[in-house]
């Protein structure tokens, strides 16, 4: 449904995507997660055909955004991180104007806008002008406008940032109620976030793709296996088939410098490791634990501490 | 056309439910209220001085005596006040990050310009549309001649209508309402006396700096003289500056 390939942007020198791929398939929710400044809100704003990509493609229910925005954008709801308000309106005058710059036909407009205010829990505040009313339901118009036109593809870029914690698992059961017709890619810094309301991950740091996939298979491909990365002065690329001879390891590769030690779990090869790197005088710089499950991972993509 | 009035109906409630539009019209009616009194007082003393004389008295002309210089008061306070009508159009939408909204669904820029300029458009006729209401004495006292009153009336409609055009480019160019004001303001001054500097300028920029001074063109309008050369300058100007707000839009988005 939703299609991301080679993307790239660019503002200026500063890189603010860097050749991006992901695919979100139908009917499910995926998350978009990175720390800040990381490219979530630029990847948002290029797939909802509000900024242009310096390079690549990115498509939305097979139409291009950059050939055919306006198909893209009819199909599309999207909820940007500052939710788009006009506060001397009220809610019902606000989703009506919405309503109809979202092109929905004046006969159905009345329905559309009963239905967005019923789904996101408006109905008691749906006369008050915007500036009057608090965060939490400020929120709620926001997402009550992505979804007046009945899009396929939801875009939600923070939905939950600055609510208080009520609001928040209340936000979340809406974005997860609205699942099954509607593809939904949401983004955001908090990983419980993902692991609960999403069924897969894209995260990014730094306009890097880290990892991407369905929780299931990201958690499967950690599960079984324990790894280091261990750096030596004498990294030759014959050591590499020295390492595979321990008993116990899996598997052993060699990225840039780097040696890349698999083995499965519960069977704790690092004694040996390290045994062979004296003996055979090597010269250890580093050796570290392996990301071996998504919050791992992300950690290390927060704290800085991660190559691609 | 449906999108444009969607946001045009969008703009003009906004206009009518913030004070800006009632305290544009209100300032622009008190002091056109003030310039009308006494244009007509400085006529009608004009007249009791000239009645012992038949000639003269025939001279008399209200449409040049009040009308006159009342449009041209008409035209310098538009100028004044259209810099504050339109410093919002754009500058607020991007302040307030709305233009997120309006950018992302499905309607053109060129749609949202014109919307946004046909509000300001519709608070400019309510304002001339209001002055109307002085001629009515004029024409239960007077006998002025209509068709030059209409006539200034559609030069200061095509004067306000440029005005707008420029306004909205300033406001499409920074997210400050102030800084989009005072550059409206600075813009539109420099072109009303563009043909001060025609008199020390010799040849060909004589002509040129007149051409392209408003003045020189509302001056035909409000003596009644309608000119194909003058709708011509008028409707280029909007052109230029609903063009120009579309460029820098669009660029705005590229870079």
């Amino acid at each position: 449904m939703i299609e991301v390939e080679n993307l790239t942007k660019k503002y200026g020198d500063l890189v603010a995507v860097k050749n991006l791929n992901f695919k979100v398939e139908k009917g499910k929710i995926w998350g978009l997660l990175g720390p800040n400044a990381a490219g979530k809100t630029t990847t948002m704003r290029i797939l909802t055909g509000y900024l242009p990509a310096t390079d690549g493609k990115a498509s939305v229910a097979d139409y291009d955004v950059f050939e055919k925005p306006n198909d893209v954008k009819k199909i599309t709801g999207y909820l940007p991180e500052n939710v788009p308000l006009y506060p001397e309106m009220t809610v019902h005058s606000y989703l009506n104007f919405v309503s109809e710059i979202k092109q929905i036909p004046a006969s159905q407009r009345k329905e559309a806008v009963e239905k967005s205010v019923a789904i996101s829990g408006l109905e008691t505040v749906r006369g008050r002008l915007i500036k009057n009313i608090s965060r939490g339901f400020k929120q709620r118009v926001g997402i009550a406008q992505a979804l007046i036109h009945d899009p396929q593809v939801l875009v939600l870029d923070e939905p939950t940032i600055g609510l208080d914690p009520a609001q928040i698992i209340e936000i979340r059961r809406l974005i997860k109620s609205l699942k099954g017709e509607r593809t939904i890619l949401l983004s955001t810094h908090i990983l419980a976030e993902v692991t609960q309301t999403c069924d897969g991950v894209v995260i990014i740091n730094e306009g890097n793709l880290m990892a991407s996939g369905s929780l299931e298979e990201l958690t499967a491909s950690f599960k079984e296996k324990e790894g280091v990365v261990i750096k030596l002065k004498k990294g030759e690329k014959s050591i590499l088939s020295l390492l595979k001879k321990i008993h116990g390891v899996d598997e052993v590769s060699l990225v840039d410098d780097e040696f890349k030690i698999e083995w499965t779990k519960g069977k704790d090869v690092r004694d040996e490791i390290t045994k062979l790197v004296v003996d055979k005088e090597l010269g250890l710089i580093e050796m570290r634990p392996l990301a071996m499950n998504i919050e791992d991972l992300y950690l290390k993509v927060i704290s800085g501490g991660v190559e691609q | 056309m449906k999108n444009i009035w969607a946001i045009c109906k969008k703009e003009v409630k906004a206009y009518f439910t913030s004070p800006i539009a009632y305290v544009v019209i209100t300032v622009f009616l008190v002091l056109i209220g003030f310039f009308f009194y006494s244009l007509v007082w400085w006529f009608n003393s004009q007249s009791l001085q000239m009645a012992q004389n038949q000639y003269y008295y025939q001279q008399l002309n209200i449409n040049q005596m009040v009308y006159s210089p009342l449009f041209h008061n008409m035209s310098i306070i538009l100028l004044l006040m259209i810099p504050l009508l339109t410093m919002r159009l754009f500058s607020e939408e991007k302040k307030r990050q709305t233009d997120e909204l309006l950018f992302t669904s499905p309607i053109s820029v060129n749609q949202i310009i014109l919307g946004k300029y046909f509000a300001s458009l519709f608070v400019l006729l309510v304002m001339l549309f209001l002055t109307g209401i002085l001629s009515i004495f004029v024409f239960a006292y007077g006998n002025p001649e209509p068709a030059p009153i209409l006539n200034g009336y559609l030069g200061l409609f095509l004067v306000g209508a440029a005005f707008i055009s420029i306004g909205i480019f300033f406001s499409s160019l920074t997210e400050n309402q102030i800084v989009s004001a005072i550059l409206t303001f600075g813009a539109l001054l420099l072109f009303w006396i563009l043909n001060w500097a025609s008199y020390s300028a010799g040849g060909m920029w004589k002509s040129v700096l007149n051409y392209l001074s408003f003045f020189q063109h509302f001056d035909d309008m409000t003596r009644g003289i309608l000119d194909t050369t003058d709708l011509v300058y008028y409707l280029s100007f909007i052109f230029l500056g609903l063009f120009l707000t579309h460029s820098v839009i669009q660029s705005r988005r590229w870079r």
